[in-house]
């Protein structure tokens, strides 16, 4: 479960607002849609969530942990696939998996246990000990969540997890984000896509221009903004297009 | 922390570049440059000293007598070249002797009778060839004017109020330390050429190819991120060093030394102290190059900044190569200084000085201390994880 209020993240000395002001809520068993034209502050926001950035006001807590005063304590609990998956290219998609299992101090035999696990449910096991030097896209985020993963955390984060992705490979990720809802995990995800959060999404945070500009279902937001689809409602509840054709 | 670090060393053992340019060119440039610039400068000063020398002289027919002493010395008298100035100048000749006409005239006044040398001094060759012919005309000098004052019955000895001698307390071991004075230098930059690549490839590397911030994700302090990364640089640089070593000790055993009259004490027992009091300069190494490449966005720009920081190590060499100073105690205490003079010291077979090893190992480790703590902390600041702020 996270919680985040009257989050604020400025850069450049207060000259680039980059998070106006960001609250919500999200559950367990539940998943949760950050979604935004391009630079409203989501990836800053989920930064500052797992605590590689420090906001400039306001608090958050993850499970009952402030990421802010117990950084390391909160990592343990978060698996995070961020914007920038960076794999290395020279170990193969289970030594990369293994490497955060380790930094996670799980033991070689749990390790492999997993890896084999994933690689069913992901379908990886074509690949699972090849080098990621020319692994596509999709191969590419199945393996970073993975290794997001490998320390089975009660909260995910994704960035923008299903960008450069086919419409196959966005299926099976879907299909695996439902899995973990089911299993009671809190599950985040940030996208400037609309069907992705109106097919998956029991959550909506609509954010735009470092503010939340409405929150709740999906019906919720179509009620509140009197419009029949969804895609008039964003526009609506942003008051502006910006972004959404792109 | 060694979860990265067996990480960082399986990553990059994975590269053949790595491993060709690390752990097989770098190490082994060194002692062959080394032993072929040393081998060449032997022969060629051996060749000089035993060849029979050929001297070319103007005006032979005016001093017989002098000749014919050349001669019985062994000296090959040549016909002279029709302009001997011009003959030097072009380096056809290394030098002419020119015996004036007025020689014999002189001479039989009992006056010092004149003969030129010509010689081109800034050909760097030439001292050698100047000494022998001066020796030759030297002796045959001091061997008339012997005969002139004992035909007079004057004691020669009066004419000699001082007679110096030199003694030469120089043992072969540590003549053959002068020419190594190079030799620190070679060893001293193994460590950062081993440490280079890999220092790049943890840090700039990881920033290029964007998994620095899901690594930092991770739940470890930062400091030990880099701890990891510090320690595989380090490792690397001493795989290096070794290998380096083990090279020199080899490479030494193909010079000519006992042509050139030194021994040169490079064995494996030198080694392993050499090994010891360059192994904290790997950590400075690893970690100066590892701050630096911290701050480089990607591969290249992080190359383009070391390539001069490489230079750093020459300081010292060429300092004592210039000005070669006996070692003080205070040079222990300054890292890479203390390396050289060190090193120095071990090859011309001086017993070891302890005290100077241990001013040697701390200071530089204190050194290498403060700059891995620099290390540690870059990745506290956000500016260095994201590529786009």
């Amino acid at each position: 479960m996270i919680e985040a209020k009257q989050l604020r993240k400025t850069f450049n000395k207060g000259k680039v607002v980059a998070v106006d002001e960001v609250s919500f809520t999200a559950h367990d068993g539940q998943i949760t849609g950050l979604l935004g034209p391009n630079g409203a502050g989501k990836t800053t926001t989920l930064r500052m969530l797992y605590s590689l950035l420090q906001p400039d006001s306001g608090n958050m807590q993850i499970d009952g942990i402030d990421p802010q005063a117990e950084p390391i304590e909160v990592k343990r609990k978060l698996g995070v696939v961020p914007d920038s998956r960076g794999l290395y290219d020279r170990l193969t998609a289970r030594e990369n998996i293994r490497y955060y299992g380790y930094l996670h101090g799980i033991s070689k035999a749990e390790i492999d246990r997993r890896i084999d696990r994933f690689a069913q449910v992901l379908d990886m096991e074509k690949f699972i000990e090849r080098k990621t030097e020319g692994f596509s896209q999709g191969q590419r985020v199945k393996v970073a969540i993975a290794r997001a993963l490998i320390h089975e955390p009660k909260t995910v984060l994704l960035d923008e997890p299903s960008n450069g992705l086919d419409v196959m490979t966005t299926r099976a990720l879907r299909g695996f984000l439902r899995q973990l809802k089911a299993e009671g995990h809190c599950v985040v995800l940030s996208t400037h896509i609309m069907q992705e959060v109106a097919a998956l999404c029991d959550r909506i945070v609509i954010v735009a221009a470092g503010r939340v500009a409405a929150e709740g279902t999906a019906e919720q937001l179509l009620a509140r903004s009197g419009e029949e689809n969804l895609e008039d409602a964003f526009v609506k509840l942003i008051g502006s297009d910006e972004g959404l054709l792109a | 922390m060694i979860a990265v670090f067996l990480k960082e060393v399986l990553d990059n053992f994975r590269d053949r570049r790595v491993i060709i340019n690390t752990l097989i060119l770098s190490p082994l440039l060194g002692p062959v440059i080394f032993a072929i610039v040393i081998s060449f400068m032997a022969s060629q000063e051996t060749e000089r000293m035993q060849a029979p020398l050929e001297l070319p002289v103007v005006g032979a027919e005016h001093a017989p007598n002098l000749i014919g002493f050349l001669e019985r010395q062994g000296v090959i008298i040549e016909q002279p070249p029709a302009d001997p100035e011009q003959a030097v100048l072009s380096e056809e000749e290394e030098a002419v002797l020119r015996i004036p006409e007025d020689f014999a005239e002189y001479w039989n006044a009992g006056r010092p009778a004149p003969v030129e040398i010509i010689v081109d001094r800034s050909l760097r060759y030439t001292g050698t060839t100047i000494a022998r012919v001066n020796s030759y005309l030297n002796s045959y000098s001091a061997q008339i004017g012997l005969l002139r004052l004992q035909l007079r019955g004057v004691d020669p000895g009066i004419t000699r109020p001082i007679s110096s001698q030199v003694v030469d307390l120089s043992t072969p071991t540590s003549r053959g330390g002068l020419i190594l004075a190079m030799l620190p230098y070679f060893i001293l930059i193994t460590v950062f050429m081993g440490s280079m690549h890999m220092a790049i490839d943890t840090t700039a590397g990881e920033r290029e190819r964007k998994s620095l911030e899901p690594l930092l994700i991770n739940p470890l302090p930062r400091w030990q991120v880099m701890a990891g990364k510090l320690a595989a640089t380090t490792a690397f640089a001493l795989a290096t060093l070794a290998v380096g070593l083990v090279a020199f000790v080899y490479a030494m055993g193909f010079l000519p030394t006992a042509d050139m009259n030194i021994q040169l004490s490079l064995d494996f027992r030198v080694a392993a102290w050499a090994f010891l009091i360059v192994a904290p300069a790997a950590l400075v190494a690893a970690a100066l190059l590892t701050i630096l490449a911290a701050f480089a966005k990607s591969f290249r720009e992080a190359q383009s900044y070391i390539g001069l920081v490489i230079l750093v190590p020459m300081v010292p060499s060429f300092w004592l190569l210039v000005d070669p100073a006996r070692t003080e105690t205070w040079m222990t205490w300054v890292p890479l200084l203390n390396q050289n003079v060190l090193i120095l010291e071990l090859v011309r077979g001086e017993p070891v000085n302890l005290a100077w090893i241990a001013a040697c190992l701390i200071s530089t480790g204190a050194l290498a201390l403060v700059l891995a703590l620099i290390a540690g902390n870059l990745y506290s600041r956000s500016r260095l994880i994201f590529n786009s702020d």
